[in-house]
């Protein structure tokens, strides 16, 4: 679990990213990306020094991180599997196998095992619909999936 | 009587001044270009169904009813997102669009509740009569899937997806299972009002409307304009008034009585009960929109502290005693005589109210001259922008701003010098704030740094924050900048104004004292700040002056409306849309009682008493003989007072114990008087000192106009029948006739006629023509058939312009060791003046009570923390408040606002006046904070005295 973020003065922390992207046209979601990449979530707190800085209101942050589900509102576990349930993956079983995934992990969409190791996420389409089903772990694609092969996957990752 | 008709013609006109003509559903139909299909079809008479779309803000494209078809061109494009084009053949009703619209509705009703009967908005809701146009008769989804609507399904389950409603916000509720996510509420929040405290959480199903972030209203960044409640198209956001009482059936357009923007409402009315009050589109000052105080805060005129009855009392330590009108109007004129005679005729005179209407003003200031025989006239304006009346008329030849409130939107560059329109003048500060949106650059001449100085999506180019009380010296630097850079505008200059006294003027701001560089040392603005903002204003393009109290309340406001008036002048911006010097007048008829002749040296018009022409037309008129000799000003008065030679004074609508600067000497002079008569709807703070009280009367319970600060004549119209039984101009006119006086006007409109008929200003004015034309802007006249929105188009009303020195004079208020701060007053969004209305409304939750704000290092100097109760002390008085910290003010400068009477910010200020027009220095005050436990010993006197003095016999205390 990222624990960092109570690490480190989390307000100068983010108000250096808004300067660093203060520059750019449009600074709102590239400062979002690199507080999300330090922190692992945006915290709560980040939103109103980032709309102070952009001179935003706080509304309008918080409308932009709630569009965007990869914006994260609490830290993910270490790892995050994202499984597709997109039409294709649909029509090749993904909807078995998330059941079960989620019952080999013990969480629901969204939840992070208790061990804090990985964290479950829907997708909608990874473009691998050809070798469906489909899902990504931290970054890195899987395709033509079944339970065992993608258990594999994930017993490799909780080492 | 029915509901005054409002067209919506879903998006924005156009101001594009090309024509195009098109043809929709068989009509042909000319527009300008730009204009959306749907806004030329509703021209035409069609309305296409739709729901995101409103004339208020621009045009969204996302409910996808308004679709429609044109020939040549594929699929079904949405009319309010697409514009009209020479030659094009609409149509907005087919089979293909039929279809389609059904399905979307059959939708949105899918998760919308179907509690119709029993809704608030039944009866005005565009929901259902999109419903009913679309011809939706099923819906064939069922209500039972996933839904916003239910708390709990069928079978029991929580449901996440609901969620409950919102009462946070005491004059609307928010609830979000009857959202249909059209945005209009964000995009009004946005576009309108520019606070942006809302947006839409979330996507897809999940889409929320979201006040902050994920807040209650209250607690959000929304200041309750009510900008989204009018934009709502269904019952999710929605009066608590409406919810209470139910819709209106007839509606009444009149005028708001808060500030001096003058918005235009529409009053809407079941039976005499008042619903709420709704921004008119048409309002020419207000263009639809409008703020808390005028919009949700009328509370007051219900509210049980208002006076109903006459009363009087021998001595000011007796309770009250009802009496009736007659026996009230043969006391107050047989007091009155008595005075007279025992004190001589100058011994008595009159307080005419800006908060009144034109008609009432004028009536109060021909009982004092032609009834009581003197010219003992003044008016509050004395104690807000008498100094804009003098410097205005000396330097242009007329006491009034030069523009109208549309012409911010042709403007460049704006000075904001000693204002905060975004709290006092919130719908102009709206417009503002669009127009700077848009582009404009931004000035902020303020000590304190105002919202307009940075907030969401606007940041001022250069907040130039001065020491209080050095206005003269920053604008003659500002000058000194334009003058010696060559950046003045010469051909204007020959033009318009005199030469020679430009010469000398430029000759007197080039010396090197007057130098930024120089300055600076004293005002404490950085001087390439000063020179920036000097090349901004005068190259920027169109260059606007708009300035408040902070000008004006000062010992040399007068000096700075002259210099104002030089720098408009010097750059030529004056007499076209997009410039001009414009004062934000405080109250909503300060204009208006100023024109009505409520100065004691002027009769209506500006015209000087000792000019006999003038008061020969008022003597015919009036069968009196009129003393040429200019009366008392209110600060006389009360010396005279205390001297024992002024003994009478009859105070409409005004609470000058409240209002007006030291508070000591104030309450020292309504003692020594032995009748005064205080005419009001509450029992206000200067009636603790009073012998007679007059019930007043509510905007909302009589005609008449009001003049607006940027010189426009609005009608104000009877809503309700007095609650006391008379309305303020019949209270007038019955105690003129127990004085003798043959007074007979039967309405308002009678005595507009005879202020018409003396005027040359208001010659063209009568009821029937605002009623043809809505308002009007003064001068009209043969010259100005149709009013003057802007001033000086062709040439200055008095002739040249003329360039006046304005020499920086240090105010003989001043730090030192014993005081060694600078307070300075304001006011708040949420309270109004001395919030006698205000404070007996809800938006008390805003602000309970005044604060001292300082700065963290004054603060820590002296060992103050957020919210603990400090003593503010000055030379004149001494009262306590609770401190908030806050880096909006600079060190040694500290600032509070003067809403509640408990706190009697006044006691501390001085009796410093402006040297022209005796307008008092509330902007600076030489001050010593320390902490402190609790009331001094004035405020616990002064609570005991308003305690004793509001007790009416045969009656409990009344509740203050």
């Amino acid at each position: 679990m990222n624990i960092r973020a109570v690490a480190v003065d989390e307000a100068a922390r983010v108000s250096e990213i808004v300067e660093s992207c203060r520059h750019l046209e449009g600074p709102l979601l590239p400062v979002l990306h690199k507080v999300q990449a330090e922190f692992g979530f945006i915290p709560e707190s980040a939103k109103q020094v980032i709309a102070k800085a952009l001179n935003l209101s706080r509304a309008e942050v918080h409308g932009v991180v709630t569009f965007y589900h990869d914006f994260r509102d609490h830290p993910a576990g270490r790892h995050t599997l994202k499984l597709c349930r997109a039409e294709a993956c649909q029509s090749m079983g993904c909807e078995s196998l998330a059941e079960q995934i989620k019952a080999k992990l013990g969480v629901d969409w969204h939840g992070t095992t208790s061990d804090g190791a990985i964290t479950l996420e829907p997708v909608f389409c990874l473009g691998l619909c050809a070798q469906a089903p489909a899902a990504m772990l931290d970054g890195d694609v899987y395709a033509r999936l079944d339970e065992d092969c993608l258990g594999e996957i994930l017993t490799e990752a909780r080492r | 009587m029915p509901l005054v008709p409002e067209i919506d013609y879903g998006t924005p006109a156009s101001r594009a001044s090309e024509m195009v003509t098109l043809t929709i559903d068989g009509r042909e139909v000319t527009v300008p270009a730009g204009t959306s299909i749907m806004r030329a079809s509703m021209e035409a008479g069609i309305q296409v169904p739709k729901l995101c779309a409103t004339d208020m803000v621009d045009a969204f494209g996302s409910c996808r009813l308004c679709l429609i078809e044109v020939e040549g061109r594929n699929g079904t494009p949405a009319s309010c997102t697409t514009p009209v084009a020479a030659g094009l053949v609409v149509h907005t009703q087919t089979e293909r669009l039929k279809a389609i619209r059904k399905g979307v509705m059959e939708l949105y009703i899918s998760d919308h509740p179907l509690d119709c009967l029993t809704c608030a908005a039944n009866g005005d809701c565009e929901l259902q009569d999109m419903a009913g146009a679309v011809g939706l008769r099923d819906v064939r989804y069922g209500y039972e899937g996933e839904n916003h609507v239910k708390a709990r399904s069928a079978v029991g389950e929580v449901n996440a997806q609901w969620m409950p409603k919102d009462e946070s916000n005491p004059y609307f509720t928010y609830d979000p299972s009857k959202c249909i996510v059209c945005s209009r509420c964000v995009r009004a929040c946005e576009e309108v009002q520019g606070t942006f405290a809302l947006t839409i959480e979330g996507r897809g199903f999940d889409s929320r409307v979201s006040p902050g972030a994920h807040e209650a209203f209250l607690s959000s960044e929304c200041v309750s304009c009510g900008a989204c409640v009018q934009a709502c198209p269904t019952a999710t956001l929605t009066e608590k008034s409406v919810i209470e009482i139910g819709q209106p059936e007839h509606s009444v357009v009149t005028t708001c009585a808060y500030c001096g923007v003058g918005c235009s409402f529409k009053a809407e009315m079941r039976g005499e009960e008042l619903v709420r009050m709704v921004p008119w589109k048409d309002g020419q000052a207000n263009r639809g929109h409008s703020c808390v105080k005028g919009r949700f805060a009328y509370g007051y005129a219900s509210h049980k502290d208002r006076i109903l009855n006459p009363m009087i009392r021998e001595k000011i330590s007796d309770p009250w005693r009802e009496v009736t009108w007659e026996e009230a109007f043969a006391h107050v004129a047989s007091e009155f005589r008595r005075i007279q005679y025992q004190y001589g005729r100058e011994s008595i005179g009159g307080i005419t109210s800006s908060r009144c209407t034109n008609e009432e003003t004028y009536l109060v200031q021909k009982l004092i001259r032609a009834g009581f025989g003197n010219n003992n006239v003044d008016t509050c304006a004395r104690v807000c922008h008498s100094p804009t009346g003098y410097g205005l008329g000396q330097a242009f030849g007329t006491s009034a701003g030069t523009q109208n409130f549309d012409s911010v939107e042709h403007t460049d560059v704006v000075i904001v010098i000693g204002a905060n329109p975004t709290d006092g003048h919130p719908v102009f500060g709206s417009r503002l704030k669009k127009r700077l949106r848009q582009g404009a650059k931004l000035i902020v001449i303020d000590p304190r740094r105002i919202d307009l100085v940075r907030s969401a999506h606007i940041e001022a180019s250069y907040h130039l924050p001065l020491k209080p009380g050095t206005n003269v010296a920053v604008l003659t630097a500002l000058a000194h900048v334009i003058v010696t850079e060559g950046l003045f505008d010469e051909r204007f200059i020959r033009e318009r104004c005199d030469w020679s006294e430009f010469e000398d003027w430029a000759a007197f701001v080039s010396e090197a004292q007057h130098s930024p560089e120089e300055t600076e040392k004293f005002t404490g603005v950085p001087a390439d700040d000063l020179r920036g903002a000097a090349r901004l204003y005068a190259k920027g393009g169109n260059g606007a002056i708009y300035y408040g109290l902070g000008v004006t309340e000062h010992s040399q406001g007068s000096t700075t409306v002259m210099a104002i008036a030089n720098l408009a002048m010097a750059t030529g911006n004056i007499g076209r849309p997009g410039v001009g010097v414009n004062p934000l007048r405080g109250q909503n008829n300060v204009q208006g009682s100023c024109d009505m002749g409520s100065f004691p040296h002027e009769l209506p018009g500006y015209r000087h008493i000792s000019d006999d022409a003038t008061r020969e037309i008022f003597e015919k008129l009036w069968g009196v003989t009129l003393n040429n000799e200019p009366g008392l000003r209110i600060p006389n008065m009360l010396d005279a007072a205390v001297e024992g030679t002024f003994k009478g004074i009859y105070i409409q609508g005004e609470d000058i114990l409240q209002s007006d600067p030291d508070t000591k000497h104030v309450s020292a002079g309504l003692a020594a008087m032995e009748c005064v008569v205080v005419h009001d709807l509450f029992l206000n703070e200067t009636a603790n000192y009073a012998h007679v009280f007059l019930p007043g009367s509510t905007f909302l319970e009589k005609d008449g106009t009001f003049t607006n600060a940027e010189r426009r004549i609005n009608r104000v119209r009877r809503v309700m029948t007095p609650k006391n039984g008379y309305a303020d101009w019949e209270v007038t006119q019955k105690m003129a006739q127990a004085m003798g006086l043959k007074w007979a006007y039967s309405h308002p409109s009678e005595i507009m006629d005879e202020i018409a008929a003396t005027t040359p200003s208001f010659a063209g004015v009568s009821y029937a023509y605002l009623e043809e034309k809505g308002s009007v802007q003064w001068p009209c006249n043969e010259k100005f058939p149709n009013g003057s929105p802007i001033m000086h188009v062709d040439g200055f009303v008095r002739g040249k312009g003329k360039f006046i020195r304005t020499e920086y004079v240090a105010t003989d208020e001043r730090t030192g060791p014993r005081f060694p701060l600078l307070l300075t007053t304001g006011r708040i969004l949420s309270q109004y003046n001395v919030g006698a209305q205000t404070r007996r409304t809800a938006n008390v939750v805003w602000h309970e009570e005044d604060l001292l704000e300082i700065h963290p290092h004054d603060a820590e100097q002296r060992g103050i923390k957020d919210g603990d109760w400090v003593k503010l002390a000055s030379r004149s008085g001494d009262t306590t408040l609770r401190a908030l910290i806050t880096d909006r003010v600079a060190p040694g400068v500290v600032y509070t606002t003067f809403h509640h009477p408990t706190t009697q910010a006044n006691v501390i200020t001085t009796d410093f006046s402006d040297w022209a027009t005796n307008c008092p220095e509330y902007k600076v005050t030489a001050v010593q904070i320390s902490p402190s436990n609790g009331p001094t010993e004035w405020q616990e006197e002064y609570e005991e005295l308003s305690r004793k003095s509001r007790r009416i016999a045969g009656k409990l205390e009344a509740a203050e």
